[in-house]
C-alpha cells in the first residue's frame, strides 16, 4: 500500500507501486486534467508539482512519491485564479487545449523559482512541453503578462 | 447558382509615410486591388458544396436553440472542436443575429446526427464556409419569433418591436421584456422562412467580426475541467491498449499472454478482430487487447505479450526504394490531368528550360491526444464519448460493424486534443466497441504515442517535377507537373487507387492559377503499401511546396526579383476558370460551386502584394538571414506568407518572424483566425526541419516525440504576424484550419535560398544545410 497526499488530499492505494503517477491521477482518483501526450517525458502534457517541484507524471512511479505531496492543474488555485491561468485567459492562449494542463503548471512552477523570467529563461524552461497546435507565441506571451502582473 | 460579378478596381496607395515611420525607405507604390463587386442584395442566399454533402444543412431555431425562463440561451454546436475555434465562432453568429448578450449564452455540444443537424464531418476547413448561412438563418429567425411572440402579448403590430440585447422594446411606449420571459411563447411559433428573415447591417455587429470573444472552453481548458476524448467515466468501465500488426495489411498468428496477466492490475487479454487494409476504409487493424484496472497496467502487460504476426504482403514496403519508384514514374509521361495549349512543343522549342524535382516524405499527425475513445455496448445499443471529427459517420460505422439500428447508436462529442485529419478515421472508436461488445462492460481504448505514429493513416509521401520552359526574353511559356503520391482512396478502394482522385490534384497541382500559355498537369503510378489519410492541407502540401518552390527557381534563373516573378506567374487580376482544360470528372474545387468561389488571380495577387508590403520585402538583413515568399489558394482561401529566415555558421535553422496575409472572405473571429496562422507557422516549420515517417521492412521507424521531431517554443518562430483582407458578408466565408499552412514551407525553403544559395528540394532540411 502506498499513500501520497493530491492536491491536499490523502490517498491509500493498492495499486502497482510501478504504475506511472499519472494513471493513477487519471484512472484510480478520476483526476482528468492531467494529460497523457507520450508516455517517456517528452512533450509534458502530463506535468504536474511533486513538493513543488515540476515533474513528468508519465515516467514517475507512485512508490517514488509515496508520502510525498502533489499538486495537478485542479489543486493548482481552487478558483482557477493563480497568476499564470488569468494570464493565459487574458492572452487567449490556448487552440484544442490538451497541452495546456502541463504547460501551465510548467510555468507556474518557473515563475515560483524564477519570478521576473527574461524571454531566453522562459524560451528554456518551457522547451520540455510540445504544443502541436503551435500556440507557442501566445505562451511566451501569457508568461510575460503572469510575471508582470499586467 | 448566383452569379458572382466582380470589377476591377485600381488605387494608389501611398505608403511613404509609413514606410518612413519605420525606417524602411520611402516610395510611392502604385497597388493593383481586384475587389469583388457588391451584389445587389448583400444577404442573398448563395450556392455552397454543403448541399452535396450527406445530410447537407439545417437551420431550424428550435433544433439549434434552447431559451430558459431565465434568459439563458443554449445554443448547440454541432462541428467537432479540435482547436479552430467553430466550435465558438458559429454559434457566435447565431448570438450575433439574436442579438443575445454573449455572457448570457451557453454552447452545447450534439451528439452525431446529421439527420437532425446537418454535416458534421468537421475537415476541409469547411465549418465556417458551410455553416455561416444557417447559422445567421438560425439566429434572425430566433430573434423574429421572440419579437412576434412579444407583438402578440403587447397586441402590437411587429414593426413595432425590436429585439436588442436579450430584450424586446416596443418602440412606441418603451416597455420591454426579456427573452426569457418570451421563450415559451416563440418557441410555440412556426420557424418563419426565410424571405422574411432580416440580418444585421455590419455596423451593428457586437461580435461578428471584433475578436473580443474568448473561446467556450476558456476558463475549463486552464483549470484541467474540459472534456476530451479519454476524460469520461463510467462505472465499471476497463482501460484497454491493443498490440497491432506493425506491418498495414498483417495480421495475428497467435499469442501467448501468460506474462501479460501477471502483471499487477491486468484482467483480460483478448483478441480483436481486425481487417487488412488497403481497401478497408477505417475498419480497426485487430491484434489482441490487453485489459486493465488502469491504462498504466494494461501498457505494462502489452509489453508483457508474446505475439507471432504474419507481416502480409506489404512487409517489404522501403521509403528510400519507394521514392525511387516515384521519381521513375515523374520522368516518365503520366495520366493527363490538365492539358492547356501545347506544353511538349512549347518546351522542346524553349530557349531554356528549368526542371526541378521535389520530396515530401510521410507525415504523422502526432495530434497531442492520441487517439482513444469510450465505449458501452449493451443490449443492442451503443454508446461512445470520442474525440472524432467525423461523429456522423462515426455512428453509421458503428452500426454498420454492430450490426444494429443507427437509432440505438450513440457518438457524444468530446473536444478533441488535436485532430489535423487523423480523427477523421474513426477506427479507434470501432476498436473500443468491439472489445465492449465482447467483453460486456464499459471499455476505453487508449493508443499510445508509438501507437499513434507506427499505425497511423499517414500523409502521403510525394515526389513533384516540375519543368518550366523560358523563352527567348525569360518569359515562361510552357510549366509541366508530373505528381506521383499514394492517394487516400486507397484506404477506401484497395490496390486499384493507383492515382491521385480529383480531389488530390486539384489541391495546388492541376488547379494553379498561373498565366502561362501551355500547362500540362500529369499523375504518376503510385500503389500504396500503408495507410493513406487525410493531414492538414492534404495534398496542398507537397504540390504547394513544389509550385512556390519552383516560382523562386525561375526567378533566380532569370536574374528577377521572386515576388516580381511570383507576381508575373499569377498575371492580371481575373478569374481563371480551367473547367474545359481537365481530363473527363477531374476538375475539382473544394467541394464548392465554381460560381460561388472562383479561382480568383486578383485575390491571390493582393495577398502576395500585402504580404511583402507587411514584410518590408527588399528591406536589409542581417548575416546570415534572408527573406523568402510564398502565395497559395487552398480550400478556396488565399494566403500569402514571407518568412524571415536565420542561417547560423553551423547550419542551423531559426525563424525569426512571419508575416502572413490570409483572405478567406468574410470572416467571423480574427483572434482565432490569428491563432490558426500563428499555429501553421509552427507545425509549418516542424514539417520542413523534421518532419518525416521512414519505412524498412514494412514498417514505420519512428516512435515518438524523440525521433518524429516537432518545433519546441525554444525553436518557434517568435514573432507572426497575421493580416486579414476584410471583405463584406457577400464575399462569401471560405475556410481558415489548412490554408495558412501550404505556403509557409516554400517560403521558407526560398528564405534559405536568399539566405545561403543553397535550394532545398527534399524535405526534410535536416542536415542539408551543416557543413
Amino acid at each position: 500500500m502506498i499513500t501520497l497526499h493530491v492536491n491536499g488530499q490523502e490517498h491509500t492505494t493498492d495499486a502497482d507501486p510501478s504504475l506511472p503517477l499519472l494513471w493513477f491521477l487519471r484512472d484510480e482518483l478520476n483526476l482528468t486534467g492531467t494529460k497523457f501526450g507520450c508516455g517517456e517525458a517528452l512533450c509534458g502534457s502530463c506535468k504536474v508539482h511533486v513538493d513543488g517541484e515540476i515533474s513528468f507524471s508519465c515516467v514517475v512511479p507512485l512508490e517514488a512519491v509515496a508520502g510525498r505531496h502533489v499538486t495537478t492543474i485542479e489543486g493548482l488555485d481552487p478558483n482557477g485564479n493563480h497568476p499564470v491561468q488569468k494570464a493565459w485567459r487574458a492572452v487567449n492562449v490556448p487552440q484544442c487545449g490538451y497541452c495546456q494542463a502541463g504547460q501551465i503548471m510548467q510555468a507556474a512552477a518557473l515563475l515560483k523559482k524564477n519570478p521576473k523570467p527574461t524571454d531566453e529563461e522562459i524560451r528554456a524552461a518551457m522547451s520540455g512541453n510540445i504544443c502541436r497546435c503551435g500556440c507557442y507565441q501566445r505562451i511566451e506571451n501569457a508568461i510575460r503578462v503572469a510575471a508582470t502582473g499586467v | 447558382m448566383i452569379q458572382f460579378p466582380r470589377k476591377h478596381v485600381i488605387e494608389n496607395v501611398s505608403r511613404r509615410s509609413l514606410l518612413k515611420g519605420l525606417g524602411l525607405g520611402g516610395g510611392l507604390v502604385l497597388m493593383a486591388r481586384w475587389a469583388p463587386a457588391y451584389a445587389a442584395d448583400p444577404n442573398a442566399p448563395y450556392a455552397t458544396g454543403a448541399s452535396a454533402m450527406p445530410h447537407g444543412t439545417v437551420n431550424d431555431p428550435h433544433v439549434f436553440v434552447a431559451i430558459d425562463p431565465n434568459g439563458l440561451v443554449t445554443i448547440i454546436a454541432t462541428r467537432s472542436e479540435m482547436g479552430t475555434g467553430s466550435r465558438t465562432s458559429l454559434p457566435m453568429v447565431v448570438a450575433e443575429e439574436l442579438d443575445a448578450d454573449w455572457s448570457r449564452v451557453k454552447v452545447q455540444q450534439a451528439p452525431g446526427d446529421e439527420v437532425k443537424y446537418g454535416n458534421q464531418d468537421t475537415d476541409g476547413s469547411r465549418s465556417l464556409r458551410h455553416f455561416i448561412q444557417p447559422m445567421r438563418e438560425v439566429g434572425a429567425a430566433t430573434r423574429l419569433m421572440l419579437e412576434t411572440a412579444a407583438a402578440k402579448k403587447w397586441g402590437v403590430d411587429v414593426s413595432q418591436v425590436q429585439a436588442s440585447n436579450h430584450e424586446v422594446l416596443d418602440k412606441s411606449s418603451g416597455r420591454k421584456v426579456g427573452y426569457g420571459a418570451l421563450a415559451s411563447d416563440a418557441a410555440a411559433l412556426p420557424t418563419p422562412p426565410r424571405d422574411k428573415l432580416t440580418f444585421k447591417d455590419a455596423s451593428q455587429y457586437r461580435y461578428i467580426g471584433k475578436g473580443n470573444v474568448g473561446i467556450v472552453d476558456l476558463f475549463d481548458i486552464t483549470v484541467g475541467k474540459a472534456g476530451y476524448g479519454a476524460d469520461h467515466r463510467l462505472a465499471g468501465q476497463r482501460y484497454a491498449v491493443i498490440a497491432r500488426p506493425a506491418v498495414a495489411g498483417g495480421k495475428l498468428v497467435s499469442f501467448d499472454g501468460t506474462a501479460a496477466m501477471k502483471v499487477p492490475g491486468v484482467e483480460k487479454v483478448v483478441e480483436v478482430p481486425g481487417w487488412q487494409p488497403p481497401g478497408t476504409k477505417f475498419l480497426p487493424l485487430g491484434g489482441v487487447a490487453v485489459v486493465a484496472r488502469n491504462t498504466g497496467a494494461a501498457i505494462k502487460g502489452r509489453a508483457a505479450l508474446k505475439i507471432v504476426w504474419d507481416d502480409g504482403p506489404n512487409k517489404d514496403y522501403d521509403s528510400d526504394k519507394y521514392r525511387a519508384e516515384l521519381e521513375a514514374a515523374t520522368r516518365a509521361p503520366g495520366r493527363m490531368v490538365r492539358d492547356l495549349g501545347d506544353t511538349d512543343g512549347a518546351l522542346k522549342s524553349a530557349a531554356e528550360v528549368v526542371t526541378a524535382e521535389y520530396y515530401v516524405p510521410h507525415l504523422a499527425h502526432v495530434s497531442m491526444e492520441p487517439p482513444c475513445a469510450l465505449a458501452s455496448v449493451a443490449a443492442g445499443k451503443c454508446e461512445v464519448w470520442a474525440p472524432v471529427q467525423s461523429p456522423g459517420g462515426t455512428r453509421d460505422d458503428l452500426a454498420k460493424l454492430l450490426e444494429i439500428p443507427v437509432e440505438n447508436v450513440t457518438v457524444n462529442v468530446t473536444l478533441l486534443g488535436g485532430g489535423f485529419g487523423r480523427k477523421s478515421k474513426c477506427d479507434y472508436v470501432l476498436e473500443a466497441a468491439l472489445l465492449s461488445k465482447a467483453l460486456g462492460m464499459p471499455i476505453q481504448v487508449q493508443w499510445t504515442r508509438d501507437d499513434d505514429i507506427r499505425n497511423d493513416f499517414f500523409h502521403a509521401v510525394a515526389v513533384e517535377r516540375i519543368e518550366a520552359g523560358l523563352d527567348a526574353n525569360k518569359k515562361v511559356v510552357a510549366w509541366r507537373h508530373r505528381s506521383a503520391a499514394p492517394s487516400i482512396m486507397s484506404t477506401f478502394l484497395g490496390a486499384s487507387a493507383d492515382h491521385q482522385a480529383a480531389f488530390e490534384v486539384c489541391m495546388g497541382m492541376a488547379d494553379v492559377p498561373f498565366d502561362i500559355a501551355n500547362i500540362r498537369c500529369e499523375t504518376g503510378l503510385a500503389v500504396a503499401h500503408t495507410r493513406i489519410g487525410w493531414f492538414r492541407s492534404v495534398y496542398n502540401v507537397p504540390h504547394g511546396f513544389a509550385v512556390q518552390s519552383m516560382v523562386a527557381e525561375l526567378a533566380h534563373a532569370t536574374g528577377r526579383d521572386p515576388k516580381d516573378m511570383l507576381l508575373e506567374l499569377i498575371g492580371p487580376p481575373r478569374i481563371v476558370d480551367p473547367r474545359l482544360q481537365f481530363a473527363k470528372d477531374m476538375f475539382w474545387d473544394y467541394g464548392e460551386p465554381f460560381d460561388s468561389y472562383p479561382i480568383d488571380a486578383g485575390r491571390l495577387r493582393h495577398v502576395a502584394e500585402m504580404a511583402a508590403d507587411k514584410a518590408g520585402w527588399g528591406r536589409t538583413l542581417p548575416k546570415g538571414h534572408g527573406l523568402g515568399i510564398a502565395a497559395h489558394r487552398s480550400f478556396v482561401t488565399y494566403v500569402a506568407t514571407v518568412v524571415e529566415v536565420a542561417v547560423d555558421d553551423k547550419g542551423e535553422v531559426s525563424v525569426p518572424r512571419v508575416d502572413t496575409v490570409i483572405d478567406c472572405g468574410f470572416h467571423v473571429n480574427p483572434e482565432r483566425i490569428t491563432s490558426q496562422i500563428e499555429g501553421v507557422a509552427v507545425m509549418g516549420l516542424s514539417m520542413a526541419k523534421y518532419g518525416a515517417v521512414t519505412f524498412k521492412n514494412g514498417r514505420a521507424q519512428q516512435s515518438n516525440y524523440n525521433d518524429f521531431r516537432v518545433v519546441r517554443i525554444n525553436d518557434a518562430p517568435p514573432v507572426t504576424n497575421t493580416y486579414i483582407v476584410p471583405h463584406p458578408f457577400e464575399v462569401h466565408a471560405s475556410g481558415v484550419g489548412e490554408p495558412g499552412l501550404p505556403p509557409f514551407m516554400p517560403a521558407l525553403c526560398n528564405a534559405i535560398f536568399a539566405a545561403t544559395g543553397k535550394r532545398i528540394r527534399s524535405l526534410p532540411i535536416g542536415d542539408q544545410l551543416k557543413a
